[in-house]
């Protein structure tokens, strides 16, 4: 039951949400009407529609080469962060060790310290260890890093799943083993989905740890902030608007994947006698 | 229920792991911060030299001081714009709550780049905000100083901000029983009065998460400055990434490094602490 | 125990119209939840809204706390209009069904919430909160948390928190139910005894219909968003106005006949009676058939044989179920008196046949054949 009275809804308090609304998606929409203008970035208003800058932008191979780039790294740092991760939130909620606090707090720092100090650190790491700096380094820092996230949503999982369900299977005479795979990680599916497509977006996105660890082949988020110190020009809107749309999209997946899933469940529910 | 041999393969790996790419790291980080450069070359020999330049030399102590300003700045302007929103959202949106909160999330899910490069372009001497003033006669001339200050850093890391700060205040704030509102304004207490008293208070958790979270990153930061802060918005960040950088003092850049995570790590404790303090079950 | 401390000054006068309900009406989007309520509650009575899940009885305790609005009608109290004011300016308190108690203040700071929003003074606030923790024996528990008090003691607590303000009326919502068995039989007594010591006016909300008993001085039963009847318990009970009040309160049987010539037939039975011809439907209690002897003298004593069919045992009494042949079977409950069975002759007064009449809340619903309880 509702408590507030719609005679008490305040109009300051409406309109002041209204326009913190819009300050959040003032500077998308900005970006996105001037990705189709003729006549640059700046200026008011835009005159001149134009779809030449998206043209420019399909044409431009550095651009795609970063974006296939980015592409492996994060498809390489998903499958990393989530196994991690998973075998992390394991550990966390079934298993007791020396130096578990400390474990804890270890995997999250990555998650709440400016990327700059991880950046740097393993920048060290890798001098340290003779590696040159590539791909590769930039993988090893992306799913490093991300560990956390996997784990943070991958323990939440755990945390709901009825331990009962694996009690039963091991009664019924599968192994741990064979618990793991029929019963557990379907139970986490949900959660590895939300963690996988987090990790995703984070990692094509990643700048600061990055920055130090890049080698000769760029990252997307790399390839732009290069042509930010040439000079700007709409094309960079055009990427982004399209980076836009794409984290949309991811969005309405995820939220439409997540719903299924959970209908899927509550029809289980349903039909269980 | 679960074997030795259970416990031990999956707790492993991670832990190798972490210990290898994460422990080792920042142990290096800790360690390079009493080293030296001499001619350009590193010496491993331990000292307190970086750690004294930085208390003596005034400069890292400015530059430290606006930088602490503005990720207060940044924390404070997010905490106004996202409270009320999550109170908005929780308290009077109705049944539209579930799509304005998805509507909130999704530039979090926008690149920082993406949302960084879209205000530098806004705010330039030929950019969009100049040309709307223009355009509406309310100035002639470009203003110089929206871009490339303090200002912008503040307000574009603000605008990075907000949503991350919104996240654990709208948590904290749907966490609150309905009923307890109902009693307290039952009880005799208009709605600004139920708001100080009992939403407020029970919000505490959330509002600091939000604001350690956004203080902590700017802190940190060294995009922003880089992207639209000009150099009379230096951060400290910026300084510690031309160490590592053309001006090659891998020791002193540690220094300064680990004074930040020492700083970041006490602030962390605190507000842990104190969330644990104004949480209430 | 000075009562004299929570009773409101000014109040009206016992027993006169304190708050009236006029002709209220709620509906929820399309869902019409009230439906042109009309009722007062006396000054020092304790009412009983009554009724099932979706009977509307909580909308009506909200309504009149204030928070939510009627979509017509009024609600006044001491001759003031009511339901224009916001709940924080009512004097009206609510003790809640979970007691929404603030984890972020201890028990004093909870009790003490209502007079320090009015800015009372502190000297006084303290006392008061010293003699609103003692009326409710919670006197020692004045520096805890309410999250360490079990929901027996929360209860008091809340119980507190809303007297403290002298309120003209205390609204109650379900306020038992989260308790075992036994503490609520034990909190029934306790809050009984308080509010004949304090004298406030109660509305009390529930759907156990011997707590309502139990409790109070009317009952209001609702159904369906309308009210069904409202009466005194014994009232209630010996005289049910519908077949849904018959067989909502106690048990019964429902007798479906008709009444010609005086006469009213239902199955195997008959006797005189005034009530108007045509189709008629009685109540009749289960306590009220006895098994005929020749020592029992009842007034209008109507007669008739049945077989028993079953016989459960509940201690002190036992109910018997009673086949009259034609489809037609009957409840009688009689004191325990050891295994029976076969054909026997029962008789009842026929006095204890009550007519009910269809609700007005059905809706055309017809009082369909129920099999009596």
């Amino acid at each position: 039951m509702k408590s507030a009275n719609s005679q008490q809804r305040s109009p300051f308090l409406t309109a002041y949400a209204v326009l913190v609304f819009g300050f959040i998606y003032l500077p998308i929409v900005v970006l996105i009407a001037y990705s189709f203008n003729r006549d640059g970035v700046g200026g008011f208003p835009p005159r001149h529609f134009t779809l030449g800058w998206y043209r420019q932008l399909f044409n431009d191979a550095a651009i795609w080469d970063s974006v296939i780039n980015s592409l492996l790294v994060a498809a390489a740092g998903v499958a990393l962060s989530l196994t991690l991760g998973l075998l992390a939130a394991l550990a966390l909620d079934r298993a007791n060790f020396p130096g578990k606090a400390l474990f804890r707090r270890l995997v999250l720092l990555p998650l709440i310290l400016p990327g700059i100090i991880t950046g740097l650190s393993l920048l060290m790491f890798a001098v340290f260890a003779g590696m040159q700096l590539s791909l590769l380094t930039v993988f090893l820092g992306h799913g490093t890093a991300l560990i956390s996230v996997a784990t943070t949503e991958l323990f939440a999982g755990l945390q709901k799943l009825d331990r009962a369900q694996e009690e039963a299977s091991l009664d019924l005479g599968a192994t741990p083993w064979q618990t793991f795979w029929r019963v557990t990680l379907p139970n986490l599916k949900l959660s590895l989905i939300a963690a996988g497509l987090l990790i995703f977006t984070l990692s094509m996105d990643e700048i600061a740890v990055t920055f130090f660890l890049i080698g000769r082949d760029n990252t997307l988020p790399l390839e732009i902030w290069g042509r930010l110190r040439r000079g700007i020009t709409p094309e960079i809107n055009a990427i982004s608007t399209l980076i836009f749309a794409v984290s949309v999209a991811l969005i309405v997946i995820w939220y439409r994947l997540r719903a299924r899933t959970i209908g899927t469940q509550a029809q289980e529910l349903l039909e269980r006698p | 229920m679960y074997s030795r041999l259970y416990k031990t393969v999956i707790a492993v790996p991670p832990l190798l792991w972490v210990c290898l790419f994460l422990l080792l790291p920042y142990a290096l980080m800790f360690a390079h911060s009493f080293w030296l450069v001499r001619d350009g070359f590193l010496v491993h020999r331990w000292n307190l030299q970086n750690y004294r330049a930085l208390f003596t030399n005034p400069l890292y102590f400015q530059v430290f001081l606006r930088t602490a300003r503005i990720a207060a700045s940044v924390t404070l302007c997010s905490l106004l714009l996202g409270y009320p929103l999550a109170y908005y959202l929780s308290f009077h949106a109705g049944p539209r709550k579930e799509l304005l909160y998805q509507l909130v999330i999704v530039p979090l899910w926008v690149s920082y780049l993406v949302r960084g490069y879209a205000w530098k372009t806004i705010l330039g001497s030929d950019g969009v905000l100049n040309g709307f003033l223009q355009y509406l006669h309310i100035t002639h001339e470009p203003v110089s100083f929206f871009l490339y200050s303090p200002f912008a850093v503040v307000l574009m890391l603000t605008h990075i901000y907000t949503p991350f700060v919104f996240l654990p205040i709208y948590a904290a704030l749907e966490h609150i029983p309905r009923p307890l509102v109902e009693a307290s304004q039952d009880l005799g207490a208009d709605r600004r009065a139920t708001f100080l008293r009992v939403i407020l208070p029970l919000s505490i958790p959330g509002l600091l998460a939000g604001a350690t979270f956004a203080f902590v990153l700017s802190l940190g930061d060294f995009l922003a400055p880089l992207l639209v802060g000009g150099p009379s918005a230096t951060m400290i960040a910026n300084i510690v990434q031309s160490l590592f950088g053309a001006a090659y003092d891998w020791p002193l850049g540690a220094a300064i490094s680990v004074c930040i995570l020492l700083i970041t790590a006490s602030l962390l404790f605190t507000t842990e602490r104190l969330e644990k303090r104004w949480s209430f079950k | 125990m000075s009562a004299g401390a929570i009773s409101p000054r000014f109040a009206t006068p016992p027993n006169a119209a304190l708050l009236e309900v006029r002709g209220v009406a709620k509906s929820f989007a399309a869902v019409q939840v009230l439906k042109n309520i009309s009722l007062q509650i006396a000054s020092g009575e304790f009412l009983t809204l009554l009724g099932e899940s979706g009977s509307g009885k909580t909308t009506l305790l909200r309504l009149i706390a204030g928070f939510e609005q009627p979509t017509s009608g009024e609600i006044w109290m001491s001759n003031e209009r009511l339901d224009t004011l916001p709940p924080y300016r009512r004097r009206v308190n609510t003790v809640f069904q979970n007691y929404a108690l603030f984890p972020h203040l201890n028990v004093r700071e909870n009790v003490a919430y209502g007079l320090r929003v009015k800015s009372t003074p502190k000297e006084e606030i303290a006392g008061r909160v010293e003699e609103a923790l003692r009326m409710v024996k919670m006197a020692q528990f004045a520096d805890v948390r309410p999250a360490t008090l079990s929901g027996g003691q929360q209860q008091r607590i809340a119980l507190a928190r809303a007297l403290i303000n002298r309120p003209q009326l205390l609204l109650l919502d379900e306020p038992l139910s989260a308790l075992d068995a036994n503490l609520r039989k034990q909190m029934q007594s306790e809050l009984k005894a308080l509010q004949r010591e304090i004298g406030i006016a109660f509305l009390f909300v529930t759907h156990d219909q011997d707590e309502a008993m139990a409790l109070s001085d009317r009952i209001a039963l609702l159904r369906n968003g309308a009210l069904e009847q409202i009466a005194s318990p014994r009232e209630i009970y010996a005289r049910p106005a519908t077949a849904y009040t018959a067989e909502f309160i106690g048990q019964t049987n429902l007798l479906h006949g008709e009444i010609n010539n005086g006469v009213a037939r239902c199955g195997s039975l008959q006797w005189r009676t005034a009530e108007a011809p045509g189709a008629a439907v009685f109540s009749l209690r289960p306590e009220a058939i006895r098994i005929a002897n020749a020592s029992l003298q009842l007034p209008d004593a109507v007669c008739f044989r049945g077989i028993i069919r079953q016989q459960i045992y509940s201690g002190a009494s036992e109910l018997l179920e009673i086949d009259c042949g034609g489809n037609q079977t009957l409840r009688a409950r009689i004191p325990a008196s050891g295994p029976l069975s076969g054909e026997h002759e029962f008789v009842f007064s026929a006095a204890d046949a009550v007519p009910v009449f269809e609700s007005p809340s059905a809706h055309g619903e017809r009082a369909t054949h129920h099999e009596p309880r």
